[in-house]
């Protein structure tokens, strides 16, 4: 077995994980956590529809931001798609992509404040990064010999519009389909830097302990995203993103003094806003690195790993819950309610979640990823073993998991694990806003103290982080012989 | 202007030398079967036919190149973008000016499938997409045709039919045939490939099937 590439892969980064965890914070802190627990549950099974007008308003703009960010984005990916060869394009696109919707947020908050804008920019911007990048892969994966055929006179746009476009068309719509679920995740934890989407509704429901009314958003949210087969339909889309920039709100003007000023003073390190000049730089910096930047870096290091491993023993034991080659149809319906509830819960707001519960450590962050991402690959690896035909003598049970799908599954298996590595990253680093110590909490305290200088750069170290993560993650790929599909 | 007159054509496949040097001159009003076992350099030879002799000929590849999203009549019409303004071409392809209509009608009917005009071409049969490909040739409207096995997947009677269609459409053709009598029957001359070479140029009346035997 362990001549095996990938074996050997995956015993390292066991490895990793397990010295990890010596050294990781992970503890239950919450003086009577399962009380908390249970009566979160009671909430979730007793939901409160009908509390207040305030969840239907944030279940609209929860919509609204959705639609708008991810239409800017998609359009703005598009056209960077068309010159997505360039390589300044391509560092761009990278880098914008390298930061967190929450980050963005935070970003534009300081100067637009709660202005409409600050949540579709966060939105817009990041998923510009990530289409640009799909659409080009797609693209450039069209039947090139339509193209070599066309009469040599013919323009570039009939040209790109005839023998491109039709081609590439159902993938990218499928794509953009998929981004537009995330959008509404995305929309949602926006809240919790206090636009008006169903996160500010959730913190507030459960800082005043109200759980049936948590457990009504919760619900909703959920039916929201099951149900969009249904309610996104071709047609109706040009309704919805014509009609979603009336449902943003109002929020507050803006103020364009902030937006001068935080160009021209806010993110100017301090010593160079001051009269300290180049020469305080360096201490300012080597203060910055040493007491934030690097506990940080290791925290957030150390926390993806954990994370990452503790997401693929997840999906591993998650994938015979919908697999068609064990048990019966009740057994597989549970399955796929309970896999549905893991990915379509963004990983913040079930980190939010535990964290209120089990108290302040890694513990609710690494659950939290485990649970989004192992319900995503799980579901993906388990749809995959239906299309397995075993022979008919094929042994069941425990040997039919060990012997005939794992090592079927096992590669791409690896390969969705490893493309959400930068997926598990940038979201351990936002985790910090809740108290985790990993990059964002160092981001957000800067903010908090009114030192945008640091939080930039900080915001600046865990993008390159991401970037790196990325490329390291594509190489083992490449070097593991791992293929994927970019919907994951 | 549509004959040509190349020399010099080799090509290689990972360091070995699989087509020429060999020339071949093509006159305005010859049609040219190259014939010959598969793998002997045919569509090898009609590839570099079309990079040397620049775009203006009709191709028809063996693997046709259809766009298989969009309809057979949006495959047809691109046989024509260049004739038109990007505006027109765009506003075709949501909706297609009549004129265009009738004329790839027309097209199609002469080939036999005038009511696919606008099936998907994804959901045709073999001999469906080869003859959209043919269509598509045919609407270019140049006079020098190159053609990659092109009724292959057809049946005797229908192949026939669109042999004698590309005939009386082209003046000059250089076509790839497995079929000798197809061959025979349908070019004024024959040129044979053995190992990358050409082994055998004659008029067509000057052979029987027996004569192009010999190279396979």
């Amino acid at each position: 077995m362990l001549s095996y590439p990938t074996v050997r892969a995956s015993l390292i980064f066991f490895a990793v994980a397990i010295a990890g965890l010596l050294f990781a914070d992970i503890a239950i802190t919450a003086s009577n956590p399962w009380r908390d627990l249970g009566n979160f549950f009671l909430g979730v099974v007793t939901p409160n529809f009908f509390s207040s007008e305030g969840l239907m308003t944030a279940l609209l703009r929860t919509v609204a931001f959705a639609f708008v960010g991810v239409a800017l984005g998609s359009f703005f990916g598009f056209l960077l798609a068309l010159v997505y060869r360039l390589l300044p394009v391509r560092i761009f696109c990278a880098f914008i992509r390298a930061i967190h919707e929450l980050f963005w947020a935070l970003i534009f908050l300081q100067f637009f404040g709660f202005h409409p804008l600050t949540g579709v920019l966060a939105i817009a911007i990041p998923y510009s990064g990530i289409f640009a990048k799909v659409y080009s892969e797609i693209l450039e994966e069209a039947d090139p010999e339509p193209r070599r055929l066309l009469p040599p006179g013919t323009g570039m746009v009939a040209a790109f519009l005839y023998a491109r476009i039709p081609d590439c068309w159902d993938q990218m719509r499928t794509y953009t389909a998929y981004r537009l679920e995330c959008g509404l995740r995305s929309s949602a934890i926006l809240g919790f830097v206090g636009l008006p989407t169903l996160g500010f509704y959730l913190e507030s429901s459960f800082s005043q302990g109200l759980y049936s009314d948590a457990g009504a958003m919760l619900i909703l949210f959920y039916v929201l995203i099951a149900s969009i087969p249904l309610w996104v339909r071709p047609k109706l889309l040009p309704i919805y993103i014509l009609a979603a920039p009336f449902f943003l709100g109002e929020g507050l003007p803006i103020v364009w003094g902030n937006v001068e000023r935080f160009f021209t003073e806010d993110i100017i390190p301090a010593p160079l806003r001051g009269d300290e000049g180049l020469t305080g730089l360096l201490p300012w910096l080597n203060d910055l690195m040493i007491n934030e930047a690097l506990p940080g870096i290791w925290n957030t290091i150390l926390l993806t790993q954990i994370a990452l491993v503790a997401t693929g023993i997840l999906a591993l034991l998650a994938f015979p819950l919908i697999s068609n080659h064990f048990g019966g149809p009740v057994r597989r319906t549970s399955g796929h309610v309970f896999l549905v509830i893991a990915r379509s819960t963004p990983e913040y707001i079930l980190a939010y979640i535990l964290l209120q519960l089990w108290g302040p450590s890694m513990l609710p962050a690494v659950v939290a990823l485990a649970l989004h991402n192992g319900g995503i690959i799980g579901h993906l690896i388990g749809r995959q073993t239906n299309n397995i035909r075993l022979r008919p003598d094929a042994p069941a049970g425990f040997n039919r998991y060990t012997w005939e799908l794992v090592p079927r599954v096992y590669r791409s298996f690896l390969a969705f694990l490893f493309y959400r590595w930068e997926i598990i990253m940038r979201e351990t680093a936002i985790l910090g806003i809740l108290g985790i110590y990993t990059l964002g909490f160092y981001v957000d305290s800067a903010i908090q103290n009114i030192r945008f200088d640091r939080a930039m750069v900080l915001i600046l170290i865990t993008a390159l982080l991401n970037i790196g993560v990325d490329a390291l993650g594509r190489y083992i790929r490449r070097k593991l012989a791992l293929q994927t599909m970019p919907t994951c | 202007m549509s004959g040509f007159d190349l020399s010099g054509l080799t090509a290689s496949f990972g360091g070995e030398r699989v087509l020429g040097p060999l020339s071949l001159r093509v006159r305005e009003g010859e049609q040219v079967a190259l014939v010959g076992k598969s793998g002997a350099g045919k569509s090898t030879l009609i590839r570099l036919i079309h990079e040397q002799v620049g775009r203006n000929s009709s191709l028809v590849p063996q693997e046709l190149g259809l766009v298989n999203a969009l309809p057979v009549f949006h495959n047809v019409f691109m046989g024509q973008l260049d004739k038109h303004r990007t505006w027109y071409n765009t506003l075709s392809l949501i909706r297609p000016f009549a004129a265009d209509r009738a004329a790839v009608k027309n097209l199609l009917d002469e080939l036999g499938m005038a009511e696919k005009l606008w099936i998907p071409t994804a959901s045709l049969s073999g001999g469906q997409r080869q003859r959209v490909a043919i269509a598509r040739a045919i609407y270019r409207d140049e006079s020098l045709l190159l053609a990659d096995e092109p009724v292959s997947a057809l049946d005797g009677p229908r192949a026939l039919q669109v042999m004698a269609l590309l005939r009386d459409r082209f003046a000059t053709s250089v076509i790839a045939l497995h079929d000798v009598e197809l061959a025979l029957q349908y070019c004024n001359r024959i040129v044979g490939i053995q190992d990358g070479l050409i082994e055998l140029d004659e008029p067509s009346d000057r052979l029987s099937p027996s004569d192009i035997m010999s190279l396979y």
